[in-house]
């Protein structure tokens, strides 16, 4: 059943608002950090107020105006939309507190901007998880490059100018690309709401067609998404300051760009087309590369934020190839790997965040014994860090399980071969870290610390690692991903098991 | 011959216009001297106000003033083109005042109206 | 009293230009003031006769001089186009005007009512161009409008002389063009008036002289609108153009020949005809020239208004790419674009004019530091770059979209791909400039005119900086309306098939 209401532009408005607020409360940092803060946990409360009948089934609807003669500008919470809403929102409320322990110990300039371009942030990936059509996804999507880019572009030293440029690149040639496959779907079908199964069909135009619109379309997804070889902004934009990294390139940003995916092939074409297009098994290639590929270099990157910011690109292929292997236990698998990704990954860049602002230590080769000045930030990284790596009780494992069978039910087996090579990769890049704090000694001793213990940044970092302890022993814990990732996987695989099974 | 002949009854007044025009047009793009442009423009403009007269022109009519010996309108010249002309002439005679006026003072800007000179005085 | 709205449009700055010396003789601003006020007058004018024709359904409304029936009286015709058309001229016409005021304050009387005087005369061209129904009066009105257009650019300063008068030869072709076109039609048809016109050529529309006619009046018009390879004129004219009145000289002096254009191909002669169709096909390929030509000519500008000029080239060229489409999406394409480049080019050189008047700089690689200095002139250039861009929700996007949906169901899916690529160009020079406003450390300038205060500029500058900049985005939010409530009740009869 559909619901009129306008909750999901409210969740929409309340950061833009507070973009608002922020950018007019310039002299008083404590009142602007409070606007964050309520809009945070509005927005949070919102969301998941919506949850409970989303849960039953029914969505919520909302038309604020015509965009185009025949296209409106609409918000729907499907099933779909709703994990990524509700990962969102929820993980704004600690990443806001710790930005700001990071920008006060860190001393950051241009806090106002910060606060408010990452608020607009927010309000487009709000805007981006409930679009009901392609265009207002686009519109979302276009927002939140330009609100990202000053986060980039927030140290304004060389080097964050050309990590902006190359950003903008990347992303505004994606988008055009992106809008070009839109104009096409839409002139094919006359249509261009998000229906679970897609809503083109093999003989609605001739196949080359098809494939081109998907190219082009997915392209686009695959830039914001990192998939190799598209992946080059994606270190470059580690610059930014470390909580930017954390919530954009761990959650936002990058995870626009595979729900983008998620989208295309779930919401537009629909697996059962794009089984018949068979152009799909180049997308599942090319994600596999990028797991094994970014693995590896991961593997020789010293730089810790770079380190974890080639494993979000392997981690982000993960999703991809779930989504492209097409089978309804894959793409459950991809939605609850948006989430499982998320929340580890966030953790890890909040740690590494810690870690540089307390002790002013960017490589890993500096990392000597560390766990004895940083003790609880050093042990959530080891167990965000297994996390990744698949270990069972952690929330990585369930989603990780959910792929491999997903694999099978497609008849692709071979592809757990690539998911356990990873994961293995994953324990080969992230525990060196870990042995490196805790086990070895520091030639020098002299390990000057900065500032006090930050409880704004400690505290986040403790909420989100017991997040991916409990949503791993109990995956359906409130709010309740593992069933929204069914439903949506249920919707778009109605009437199709993947072929093989 | 015969060819030519009709040619020249029935076109050639209209060649020559055109041949004036694109004179006009030539001699704007080619002259080197500010002061011809505006003459040929001049001329351009002239070409179509001909062309206007041209073809309002009519065998064995008359001006267009009622005489009281005929109303049939064949009788007359269409007095419309020429009302146009005057309204066109107008307008050219305007062009050319503002013309002459931006080149007085290119002229005391630049001392010169020979293009090459003021181009090279512009890009000091 | 509002039927006479049409006449208003045209009669109150006419007169107002005409007297305005002699109020400026007798107090200096009075002349200046009059002519705001008969532009606002004419704006009120627009409006009503829009709100008319709009709310008969899309009627055009016929206005007859002195009550001379067409075919021989000259008649005034306001459609939901031109009348929307003549909102928008007269809207940034009186913003314009408000803008100018600063740069004109500390001169003589004789500078400020010339100054006005031609600014009020070119606003009377052009909405006489837009809404009169004769094509002899079209070139009259043509006439009026280059010529004050020639007088404020000449008046901007030294080098402005050479420009507005190499712009009057290029634009006299383009008249003398446009006339022999007339003459053309004249000969064919015996009539001048438009929708007459359109009836009795119906007949003629295989011959070989109509196909010179249409010729000379592409020719005539792309003269005017700068179509490339036209479009010689324009860098210089926009860049020395007196800077109160470079913001309406680069909005609306090329899109009125555009709609102009509009009106012959699509409104009289139909675009089905096989020459038409030949004519849309030339204006097609040099839209996508100029498009891509123009906005990488505008890569390689450091002085912001020549990059403005040249990247109006390209925006032109967006237009005839619309038109050169002929279906109903790319008709709307153009429309809208026609509006919304108005707009932004306005924002733009409002915003350069305003950085010019204080800093005297135009070097886009001294803007450092100006989102401090000039804070609503940087989000105005900030949302005016989005909608060159084409990023949603601005009106840029929307004229582009209508554009891309044109490209794909004429199936000219090149046009897609030039589409793409010149907002990546577009990109390319608008954030380049974004960088130097925001990023870059602060420019060393010293101040031509002091100002303090928040606006950063005199209020009388700073409400059209920011009218336009909220403008941006509200037609991107009203593109709906516009599209649906006003152009497509004024389609051509052509498109409707």
């Amino acid at each position: 059943m559909t619901m009129i209401d306008c909750r999901p532009f409210l969740a929409v408005g309340v950061p833009f608002l507070a973009a608002i607020l922020i950018a007019f409360s310039r002299r008083w940092p404590n009142i602007r950090e409070t606007w964050s803060v309520i809009a945070s946990v509005i927005m949070f409360g919102i969301v998941t107020s919506m949850l409970p009948e989303v849960l039953n089934g029914n969505v919520y609807e909302y038309t604020m105006c015509q965009l185009t003669d025949t296209v409106g500008w609409t918000l729907r919470t499907d099933p779909a939309g709703m994990v990524f809403a509700v990962l969102a929102s929820m993980l704004w409320v600690p990443i806001n507190f710790y930005s700001i322990g990071y920008m006060r110990c860190h001393h950051e300039k241009e806090q106002t901007g910060y606060f408010a371009a990452f608020a607009i942030c927010m309000s487009s990936v709000m805007g981006i998880a409930m679009a009901e059509n392609l265009l207002t996804f686009f519109l979302f999507y276009e927002m939140l490059t330009l609100a990202s880019y000053p986060l980039v572009l927030h140290k304004r030293n060389a080097e964050a100018l050309m990590a902006s440029r190359k950003y903008l690149i990347y992303t505004l040639i994606s988008g055009q690309l992106f809008l070009a496959g839109v104009v096409m779907v839409y002139c094919i079908t006359g249509t261009m709401s998000f229906t679970a199964g897609g809503f083109l069909t093999y003989e609605s135009a001739p196949r080359w067609a098809l494939q081109l619109a998907f190219v082009i379309m997915i392209l686009a997804g695959s830039v914001k998404a990192a998939v190799m070889p598209l992946h080059g902004w994606l270190p470059a934009a580690m610059v930014a300051p470390t909580p930017v990294s954390a919530l954009l390139h761990a959650v936002a940003v990058v995870k626009t760009g595979v729900f983008c995916v998620l989208r295309i092939i779930g919401f537009v074409f629909g697996p059962k087309l794009l089984a018949q297009l068979g152009i799909i098994d180049v997308l599942a290639w090319a994600a596999a590369t990028s797991i094994l590929v970014s693995s590896l270099i991961a593997l020789r990157q010293d730089h810790l934020k770079r380190r974890l910011a080639f494993s979000t690109i392997g981690q982000l292929s993960y999703i991809v190839l779930g989504a492209a292997l097409l089978s309804p236990l894959s793409i459950k698998g991809a939605y609850l790997h948006l989430v499982a990704h998320a929340v580890m990954k966030i953790t890890l860049f909040m740690c590494a965040g810690l870690i540089i602002a307390r002790t002013h230590r960017e490589y890993i080769s500096e990392l000597y014994g560390i766990s004895k000045k940083l003790p609880i930030t050093m042990a959530c990284f080891t167990i965000a860090s297994l996390g990744i790596a698949g270990m069972p009780f952690l929330v990585g494992f369930i989603s990780k399980w959910n792929l491999a069978l997903g694999a099978l039910q497609a008849g692709k087996p071979l592809y757990i071969l690539v998911w356990v090579a990873s994961a293995l990769l994953a324990a080969a890049y992230l525990m060196p870290i870990c042995q490196m704090a805790y086990f070895r000694k520091d030639p020098q001793e002299g390990f000057r610390e900065y500032g006090e213990i930050s409880y704004r940044m400690l505290v986040p970092i403790c909420v989100t690692t017991i997040m991916a302890a409990i949503l791993g022993v109990v995956p359906n814990f409130y709010p309740h991903f593992y069933k929204l990732a069914t439903m949506a996987a249920n919707a778009i695989t109605a009437g199709w098991n993947g072929g093989w099974l | 011959m015969e060819v030519l002949n009709e040619f020249l009854r029935t076109k050639g007044i209209y060649s020559l216009v055109m041949i004036l025009f694109f004179l006009g047009i030539y001699g704007m793009v080619l002259a080197k001297n500010y002061m011809k442009k505006v003459m040929a423009m001049n001329v351009m403009q002239v070409a179509v106000i001909y062309f206007y007269l041209c073809f309002a022109q009519k065998d064995g009519a008359m001006v267009p003033v009622l005489d009281g010996i005929t109303n049939n309108p064949n009788a007359y010249i269409n007095p419309l083109p020429h009302g146009l002309m005057l309204t066109a002439i107008v307008v050219s005679l305007g062009t050319t005042g503002v013309a002459l006026a931006l080149l007085m003072r290119i002229k005391e800007i630049y001392g010169s109206v020979e293009e090459v000179e003021v181009l090279r005085r512009a890009s000091k | 009293m509002t039927q006479h709205a049409p006449l208003f449009i045209v009669l109150l700055p006419v007169s107002a230009a005409l007297l305005c010396m002699l109020f400026s003789r007798i107090q200096k601003n009075l002349g200046s003031w009059i002519v705001i006020a008969s532009i606002a007058g004419a704006f009120l004018s627009a409006v009503s006769s829009l709100q008319q024709v709009i709310a008969d359904g899309g009627k055009a409304l016929h206005y007859w001089m002195g009550n001379w029936q067409p075919p021989l009286g000259i008649e005034f015709v306001i459609d939901p186009i031109s009348g929307a058309l003549a909102v928008l001229i007269t809207f940034i016409a009186l913003l314009g005007s408000l803008y100018s005021l600063p740069f004109v304050k500390e001169e003589g009387w004789l500078h400020i009512g010339g100054y006005y005087t031609l600014y009020g005369l070119m606003t009377v061209g052009m909405c006489g161009m837009v809404i009169t129904g004769d094509v002899f009066n079209l070139y009259v009105f043509l006439e009026v409008m280059s010529l004050s257009g020639y007088g404020l650019i000449a008046i901007g300063g030294k080098k402005s002389m050479l420009a507005a008068f190499r712009y009057l030869l290029i634009g006299t072709i383009g008249a003398s063009l446009y006339l022999l076109g007339v003459g053309y039609m004249y000969a064919l048809t015996g009539t001048l008036n438009m929708a007459d016109m359109a009836v009795r050529a119906a007949e003629f529309l295989n011959y070989p002289l109509f196909a010179l006619a249409l010729a000379c009046f592409v020719v005539g018009f792309g003269i005017k609108m700068a179509l490339f390879p036209l479009h010689g004129w324009q860098p210089d004219a926009y860049n020395y153009a007196h800077p109160g009145s470079a913001a309406f000289i680069a909005g609306c002096m090329s899109k009125v020949p555009a709609y102009a254009m509009i009106r012959f191909l699509f409104f009289m002669f139909g675009v089905d005809t096989p020459a038409v169709k030949a004519a849309l096909d030339v204006l097609g390929i040099l839209g996508v020239a100029g498009i891509l030509l123009g906005s990488i000519m505008a890569l390689a500008q450091y002085d912001f208004r020549r990059m403005l000029a040249y990247s109006s080239v390209a925006q032109i060229g967006y237009i005839a790419i619309g038109l050169a489409m002929g279906n109903l999406y790319g008709f709307i394409g153009a429309v809208l674009h026609i509006i919304n480049h108005a707009f932004m080019k306005s924002a733009l050189f409002f915003v350069i004019g305003g950085i010019q008047y204080r800093f005297g700089e135009v070097n886009i690689y001294r803007l450092g530091g100006m989102n401090k200095k000039v804070a609503i002139s940087s989000i105005t250039v900030t949302l005016a770059a989005l909608s060159m861009i084409g990023i949603p929700p601005t009106g840029g996007f929307f004229s582009k979209w209508y554009l891309l949906l044109g490209a794909y169901t004429s199936t000219q899916y090149f046009y897609i791909g030039v589409l793409v690529i010149s907002s990546l160009l577009n990109a390319i020079y608008f954030f380049r400039i974004l960088e130097q406003m925001f990023v870059q450390r602060e420019a060393s300038l010293t101040e031509v005119h002091r100002h303090k205060g928040k606006l950063g500029l005199p209020f009388p500058m700073a409400l059209p900086i920011a009218v336009t900049g909220i403008g941006i985005v509200a037609l991107g939010f009203y593109s709906v309306d516009i599209v649906t409530d006003i152009i497509k009740i004024g389609l051509p009869e052509v498109l409707l098939k």
